[in-house]
């Protein structure tokens, strides 16, 4: 137990530092902001209280918010992530899932699974920023079309990761 | 009362979410005005120290590009000084100069954080109020505009980019003194908008915007851009026009913040205008 909590406060740190130090500093386009630190949210165990993640939530946008200077932004969108994600999960795992105490990670769900998981949450966490943001639908469709790029680059850099990290082999078995 | 209970038990997560929500509400509320931007003058407290790290290990990468500018600035410099001027002044008297009155001081200082494709995009400098920084004081670069600063602590301030919906820079265009309001529309960093020409303007590409007289926090004549593009859509009043920001917001690592010493004056007398008008 405690050592599965300082596992995730590591990934926790590593997610940040990643995603303050080097995404940020990507400037690639202004259509493209990635925000890959909600994979934390997202691989949390599909066991977790949901009192619990959305607590995690709001600590993870108030470090993010504190290292972008936008002061709610990050609290409001990843809250909701993470309430989604709640409901997202209940209908979408199994039994054994929850009985195995898993993370939903693309080693355990497959990959389709993933990549719809990703894609739909990274999906709901953008437009919500990105409308936080702008404060309004003056500025519709170019907004939508800043989600939809950035929401594409940010699952495919989730994904990559856990192409990276986790041993595919194990979905097979 | 069990009951009660019972259904906050059955749904203490979407409480929890909802009372969360608000509080994050409540926050983007409370401190994303301009005014109220106390917010992140405790939050850089924390962030600045970590960013000034990486900023100076940074700068090492950017050195090259630094002294050119500095290169050129000082080659623009030393053309303005006196002794590169001709004497044709045969008398030697020394004059008490009380026509001319220093009305804005220039403060060199460093981008510690900086980013450019967000909607707002702000900037942070290593100057604070130890350094005399007080918020609304103009910053510039070596090539033009670059933003006015919002918020200050003891050792850094934060500035509002040209690159924020939020600024709204009064500008001018040099050629024949037309003045409009530049504005960022979020998609270009090189690039905003000049808006309220009016359509009876003549303007041509090339044409250079300056800053105007009319805010006390930048001198008039700063160089802002030059037009890109402009064209006048039918029935539409006024000039839809690009305009090429000369600043390069994202490498731009060393600039300046302007100090008007008679700002506080002009203020006071606009006040009293206003308190006037109220009675």
């Amino acid at each position: 137990m405690i050592i599965d909590f300082f596992t995730y406060l590591l990934k926790f740190i590593l997610v940040v530092l990643l995603q303050v130090l080097v995404i940020n500093s990507i400037e690639l386009n202004a259509y493209i902001n990635p925000y890959i630190y909600i994979s934390f949210i997202l691989l949390l165990p599909v066991t977790t209280k949901p009192w619990i993640s959305l607590v995690i939530a709001f600590l993870c946008g108030v470090v993010i918010d504190t290292f972008s200077s936008t002061p709610g932004l990050h609290i409001a969108a990843t809250v909701l992530l993470a309430f989604v994600r709640v409901h997202y999960l209940r209908l979408s795992t199994t039994k054994e899932d929850v009985e195995g105490r898993i993370s939903p990670s693309m080693s355990k769900k497959g990959v389709v699974w993933f990549v719809f998981y990703c894609f739909a949450m990274t999906f709901v966490h953008h437009t919500f920023l990105f409308f936080l943001e702008i404060y309004g639908f003056s500025e519709f469709f170019s907004t939508l079309l800043r989600i939809t790029l950035s929401a594409l680059v940010t699952s495919m850099l989730i994904i990559i990761g856990q192409l990276l990290f986790y041993n595919i082999k194990t979905v097979n078995e | 009362m069990r009951n009660l209970i019972f259904f906050l038990y059955k749904y203490h997560a979407f409480f929890l979410f909802f009372v969360l929500e608000v509080i994050a509400f409540i926050i983007i509320y409370r401190f994303n005005t301009y005014q109220k931007a106390s917010f992140l003058n405790y939050t850089h407290g924390v962030a600045n120290t970590f960013y000034t790290g990486i900023s100076n290990t940074k700068d090492y990468f950017y050195l090259r590009n630094v002294n050119d500018s500095l290169q050129m600035e000082n080659a623009r410099l030393r053309n303005q000084l006196l002794t590169s001027y001709y004497q044709n002044n045969v008398s030697l008297t020394n004059i008490n100069d009380t026509v001319y009155k220093q009305q804005y001081t220039y403060l060199a200082a460093r981008v510690v954080n900086n980013s450019v494709t967000k909607r707002n995009n702000y900037i942070t400098l290593n100057r604070g109020s130890l350094h005399g920084i007080e918020p609304e004081m103009g910053v510039i670069s070596e090539n033009g505009v670059v933003g006015i600063v919002m918020t200050v602590s003891p050792h850094y301030c934060t500035v509002l980019s040209v690159l924020n919906s939020n600024c709204k820079l009064s500008a001018k265009i040099q050629k024949n003194g037309a003045f409009g309001s530049l504005v960022w529309d979020g998609a270009d960093p090189t690039q905003a908008k000049l808006l309220d020409v009016n359509k009876h303007v003549p303007v041509a590409v090339n044409d250079l915007v300056i800053t105007s007289n009319f805010s006390p926090i930048f001198p008039e004549g700063l160089p802002i851009g030059k037009i890109k593009t402009h064209a006048l859509d039918a029935g539409d009043n006024f000039h839809n026009m690009k305009v090429e920001l000369f600043t390069n917001f994202s490498t731009v690592s060393t600039v300046y913040i302007i100090k008007n010493l008679l700002k506080a004056e002009q203020q006071t007398l606009e006040e009293t205008l206003q308190t006037n008008q109220l009675k």
